[in-house]
């Protein structure tokens, strides 16, 4: 029988087998996360490799949003939150109190569950990060890189003959597809996504899958999902965490088909969740 | 299984069931609580409209006859009157009018002559000099100059003196009468639009008392109270709502902004009469510190507003901006703000509206003075709208009754014209997210 224990320390970490082994992108080690008296996230400890796509499954209120939150401190800017352990991006203390959360951010860029774009054109969005970040010194720069960038994220077709209609005025996928875009026009290293295609149709979400494969070959990606087939179809890692614990973190392949640990078979079996 | 076939009840039949006396019975209860339920709204719907109809009426009635000034064409000889050229200002203009109210009717003796000066506004020699000073061409000619009546032949024109009832419960006798009958006769008295009452200042004849002067002076505070209020109070509702710690500190600045908005307005007052005029020794009557006041009061209307406006902007247009590495402050500068404007100008527009209408606050600070002339800045002595309302309400002149609800009528003119520009500035700035 497979090992029920949900403590930290027995939490089984494989890397992959198959393919290129990745430099570590992130060290997380003894990652805690507190809400006021109530922990959510226990003992989280996982290296997530460069150029990947990692994805975080669990059931509703398990700390995969959470730790996701952590990576770019999102969880900043709740003020009762309070984050234990070290998370380094590339041996970078990301919680030093040096370290410019905003410059952070920057680096590790987000992508959230509801498409978000700002209340502007197509062309402000992408062109907000930049400018902001004084990234460009003139405007055919700033063309380039929202060119570039809604290229990237395979939006180029549908929005170059409007770039200066509202953004707001686009479907949902295309919403989602522009955010993705804004995140990349700042150049990051590292893209979360926390449940990006849940609230799109199955066929933006097809389109958003395929853009997150050809993403990693430049960005080290990150993703929170519900959907246990697309964490299959779309990561080369993936973990899994309940009630706030990491229970099992591994190759893809392997966690789906054999996982160790009996929560997790039980999970992506549909035993519970 | 078992548990659930327990459980299901026998096939029905729903037609049966919906067409049944009890399920009909049902129905009609249901249909006779709905209809209640909507007359109960019409009906105070219906009271609503009806009060504010009557207030609208009353007024309009009231106050039209305002809208309209008697008129007295009287001709003026100035051949012999004495007046010196280089300085016409010196002339005996009380006299001048006299004698030629006499030469427009021979048989009124002297005894008669204050009843006779009593048809036409005391303000008369002043017009007349002014005319004269403007234009001393008219020097040494004979010419016809029209006048107000005065407030006893304005009533009696306008039908609201009984021409039947004693001498001694109207405000003109018989004689009077019979000069505004022989006056009307040869066409002499009009009654044309009343432009004083928009471009002339307060008086202590009706006829010729008008709002400039209040309208100027509530202008002028309420640029101040914009001025003062505005970035103060957007200011104070950033802040708290966006980058405030949420601590008890915090938490009773919010509650005492609440409990502000509620405070009468009058303490307001009292508040500016012991701050500005007592201790700061500022102007009495000065539409800045009339504008000074109302911005105290003001303040805790746009704080709540704009926080509201605030609070309504997605928290995912802030995460947004986060998330592309924006800092807070410029999260909040460039993509919350902008969304929140039309909410925070709405409800600035509204609290200014507020204070426009507010009286008590500016009685304590003495704007209810008797003033002659339009204030010509903010530390002048002056009126306001509602003040001068106040003022007129309370003199006891017959022209001022219908002269005070035309006032209110200016006053929500203003209001409404206020108003609009904020439904027209929501709708024009709100952008869809």
């Amino acid at each position: 029988m497979k090992e029920a224990t949900t403590s930290a320390s027995s939490v089984s970490v494989r890397h992959a087998h198959s393919g290129v082994a990745m430099p570590t992108k992130v060290h997380a080690r003894d990652v805690t996360v507190h809400y006021g008296d109530k922990q959510a996230l226990f003992n989280v400890t996982m290296d997530i490799p460069a150029n990947s796509v990692t994805a975080f499954i669990g059931p509703s209120g398990c700390g995969k949003s959470t730790f996701l939150r952590c990576i770019n401190r999102m969880n900043d800017t709740i003020d009762i939150c309070r984050v234990g352990g070290t998370i380094t991006v590339d041996d970078q203390d990301i919680y030093d109190p040096k370290l410019d959360v905003v410059q952070l951010r920057a680096r590790v860029g987000m992508v959230f569950q509801k498409p978000n774009p700002f209340p502007k054109s197509i062309y402000d969005n992408i062109a907000y990060g930049p400018r902001i970040h004084g990234l460009v010194r003139s405007k055919s720069e700033l063309d380039g890189i929202v060119e570039s960038s809604l290229k990237r994220a395979g939006l180029w077709k549908e929005a170059s003959e409007r770039l200066n209609e509202p953004a707001t005025g686009m479907s949902g996928g295309q919403q989602q597809r522009l955010c993705i875009a804004r995140a990349i026009a700042v150049s990051p290293e590292i893209i979360l996504m926390d449940e990006p295609c849940s609230a799109l149709d199955p066929i933006s979400t097809a389109h958003i899958e395929e853009l997150i494969d050809e993403l990693r070959e430049n960005f080290t990606i990150i993703i929170v999902t519900h959907n246990l087939q697309q964490a299959a179809r779309v990561s080369q890692m993936t973990g899994f965490f309940h009630l706030g614990k990491l229970i099992e973190f591994a190759d893809t392949g392997e966690l789906f088909q054999s996982p160790q640990n009996s929560m997790t078979e039980d999970y992506i079996t549909g035993r519970f969740g | 299984m078992s548990e659930i076939e327990a459980t299901m009840q026998p096939v029905r039949n729903i037609g049966d069931e919906l067409m049944s006396e009890e399920g009909a019975r049902r129905v009609r209860r249901r249909y006779r609580a709905d209809f209640r339920f909507r007359a109960y709204g019409i009906i105070a719907i219906a009271i609503a409209v009806g009060v504010l109809g009557i207030l609208l009426a009353t007024l309009i009635i009231r106050g039209a006859p305002a809208f309209v000034q008697t008129q007295v064409t009287i001709t003026v000889d100035l051949r012999d009157a004495g007046i010196d050229p280089a300085d016409p200002a010196r002339a005996d203009w009380r006299g001048i009018v006299a004698d030629s109210l006499e030469a427009m009717f021979p048989g009124a003796g002297a005894a008669q002559a204050r009843e006779l000066r009593d048809m036409i506004s005391g303000g008369t020699p002043f017009i007349l000099r002014d005319r004269v000073i403007a234009d001393p061409a008219l020097i040494g000619t004979v010419f016809d100059i029209e006048v107000p009546a005065s407030d006893r032949i304005d009533q009696l024109n306008k039908g609201a003196i009984d021409r039947d009832a004693p001498v001694a419960q109207r405000t003109v006798n018989d004689q009077q009468i019979a000069w505004f009958d022989t006056l009307e006769a040869q066409d002499r008295i009009a009654t044309p639009f009343n432009t004083t009452l928009f471009v002339g200042a307060d008086s202590r004849y009706p006829e010729l008392a008008g709002l400039w002067g209040a309208i100027v002076g509530s202008f002028y505070a309420l640029a101040v109270c914009l001025a003062l209020s505005f970035p103060i109070g957007i200011a104070a509702a950033i802040y708290l709502e966006e980058f405030a710690p949420k601590n008890r500190w915090t938490e009773m600045i919010e509650i005492n902004i609440n409990n502000l908005a509620a405070v009468p307005s009058v303490v307001f007052g009292l508040l500016g009469l012991a701050l500005f005029l007592n201790f700061f020794g500022m102007p009495r009557s000065a539409p800045l510190v009339g504008g000074m006041t109302l911005a105290l009061m003001t303040l805790p209307t746009i704080i709540i507003a704009s926080r509201a406006a605030l609070k309504a902007v997605p928290p995912s247009i802030r995460e947004g901006a986060l998330g592309v590495g924006a800092s807070h402050q410029q999260a909040v500068l460039h993509h919350v703000l902008p969304l929140a404007m039309p909410g925070m100008l709405t409800g600035t527009i509204i609290g200014l509206a507020q204070a426009l209408g507010e009286t008590a606050p500016l009685l304590l600070i003495g704007m209810n003075a008797f003033i002659t002339a339009a204030p010509d800045s903010m530390m002048s002595p002056s009126t306001a709208l509602p003040t001068q309302i106040y003022i007129w309400a309370d003199s006891p002149e017959r022209g001022f009754v219908a002269r005070t609800s035309a006032a209110i009528l200016v006053l929500l003119g203003f209001l409404a014209c206020m108003n609009a520009v904020a439904i027209w500035l929501r709708s024009r700035l709100e952008r869809r997210w």
